[in-house]
């Protein structure tokens, strides 16, 4: 009689595990438990099925959400700014190529880390000497009070891809007549260029259109937000 | 989440507690879209949500030298943000979320759509998943979407990791039953 309900009993805590097992995140030991189970009841395999059917679509439905508006981002810096850039100043006892070679190595494979780092500097060289070249708007997050019809230019402030050469960065920015109008931001936004690209249309409509360009360009910029020419 | 970005993450809320702002930048691009998400399934307001997210992460940047690694960053993030937006319906009355909750429940009834709709057994699954209460919403969201384990749900929610295996099993069952009313029978429970 023990036996059984604890039979029962093991069946049942294997059950509740379904949902997790699906998912991937239980441990090894009782991933191989709840596989050993399923490999012997039949009954267990079919809920199973249903708990993957659930998996899928609670993807599916969480995925169909959308993405917040850059005003999120915006509302987040802007309180940071209000607060004080830097409840310490980071990175005062390292030099600018120190600092940058930091950066990529979090993001690129250590072989990859010192021509990461010699790119990113000559990104920042070129973008100081476009910048310093071009109208330097205030740099901030701005909001327009009236939205024009249309409009000849759209901005983004984006970070590049740490993999990407000073090369394919050129080629990017010349094939679609974009500029780097400022940037970077100094050490509060080190890494932050605004981009400038030639616009001709409803300011969704073209800001829509670049953010898929930029999207689709991912070995070249790494992130990119929507924001308003100075 | 692969541990190479949950080290990542710890490495970025290292710089972030130091006062670097890049690398706040950094966390906002990799975590924003998946808290928004879990925010929005528990408050059902797009504007609310986006604002929340910016609470959060302005939490994150205050609390940063705080953080003692004894959780991953992401299951940190949806705690403040689960007390976030548990805060934020508490502050509504009733009647405004009762009417934004309605608005977000289309009414298909009569359209060709919903009669093609109603035939494809995985957009009724997707209705019925957002017909649950927000407890089991939650959990749901928690496990299958978050990639939660067990004690990661527990710390997120608050609740002991057997009530986080009741309750995951609870809902699914209320899931199963919505399924069953709208005409699936799944043969189970």
């Amino acid at each position: 009689m023990n036996t059984m309900s604890e039979k029962a009993s093991d069946r049942e805590e294997i059950e509740y595990l379904l949902p997790w097992h699906a998912a991937g995140t239980l441990s090894r030991r009782d991933a191989e438990r709840v596989e050993r189970a399923l490999a012997n009841d039949q009954d267990l395999a079919r809920r199973f099925d249903l708990v993957r059917e659930e998996l899928s679509e609670t993807i599916h439905l969480n995925e169909s959400l959308g993405a917040p508006s850059a005003r999120a981002m915006e509302k987040l810096f802007a309180a940071i700014d209000a607060e004080g850039a830097y409840k310490r100043k980071p990175g005062l006892a390292l030099d600018l190529r120190t600092r940058v070679a930091e950066f990529f190595s979090a993001f690129a494979p250590r072989t990859l880390a010192f021509a990461s780092a010699a790119a990113a500097l000559v990104i920042l060289l070129q973008a100081g000497v476009i910048g310093s070249m071009v109208l330097k708007g205030d740099g901030g997050y701005n909001t327009a009070s009236i939205t024009p019809a249309k409009v000849d230019s759209v901005d983004f402030l984006v970070t590049f891809a740490p993999q990407a050469s000073a090369d394919q960065v050129s080629k990017f920015l010349r094939d679609r007549h974009a500029t780097i109008v400022d940037g970077p931001k100094g050490p509060a936004t080190a890494m932050m260029y605004r981009l400038r690209f030639e616009a001709n249309g409803a300011p969704k409509d073209e800001t829509d259109r670049v953010a898929k360009e930029l999207q689709q360009n991912r070995s070249v910029i790494s992130a990119e937000y929507p924001t308003t020419s100075n | 989440m692969s541990a190479n970005q949950a080290t990542s993450d710890e490495v970025l809320i290292g710089r972030i507690a130091k006062g670097d702002r890049l690398a706040m930048q950094v966390l906002f691009a990799r975590h924003h879209v998946r808290v928004y998400r879990f925010v929005l399934r528990l408050v059902g307001n797009p504007t609310v949500a986006e604002d929340l997210i910016s609470e959060v992460f302005l939490d994150v940047w205050r609390q940063a030298d705080r953080f003692e690694g004894r959780s991953a960053v992401s299951t940190w993030m949806l705690a403040i943000a689960r007390f976030k937006a548990l805060s934020a319906l508490r502050k509504k009355p009733d009647e405004e979320l009762d009417e934004e909750t309605a608005e977000t429940i289309e009414d298909t009834a009569d359209t060709p759509e919903v009669a093609l709709e109603k035939k494809d057994k995985s957009a009724i699954l997707r209705q019925c998943l957002e017909k649950l209460s927000p407890e089991h919403k939650e959990i749901i969201d928690l496990v299958y979407y978050h990639e939660k384990s067990v004690e990661e749900v527990a710390e997120i929610v608050g609740i002991p990791e057997n009530t986080v295996k009741t309750r995951m099993f609870y809902a699914r069952k209320k899931l199963a039953e919505l399924l069953q009313a709208a005409g699936v029978e799944r043969g189970w429970p």
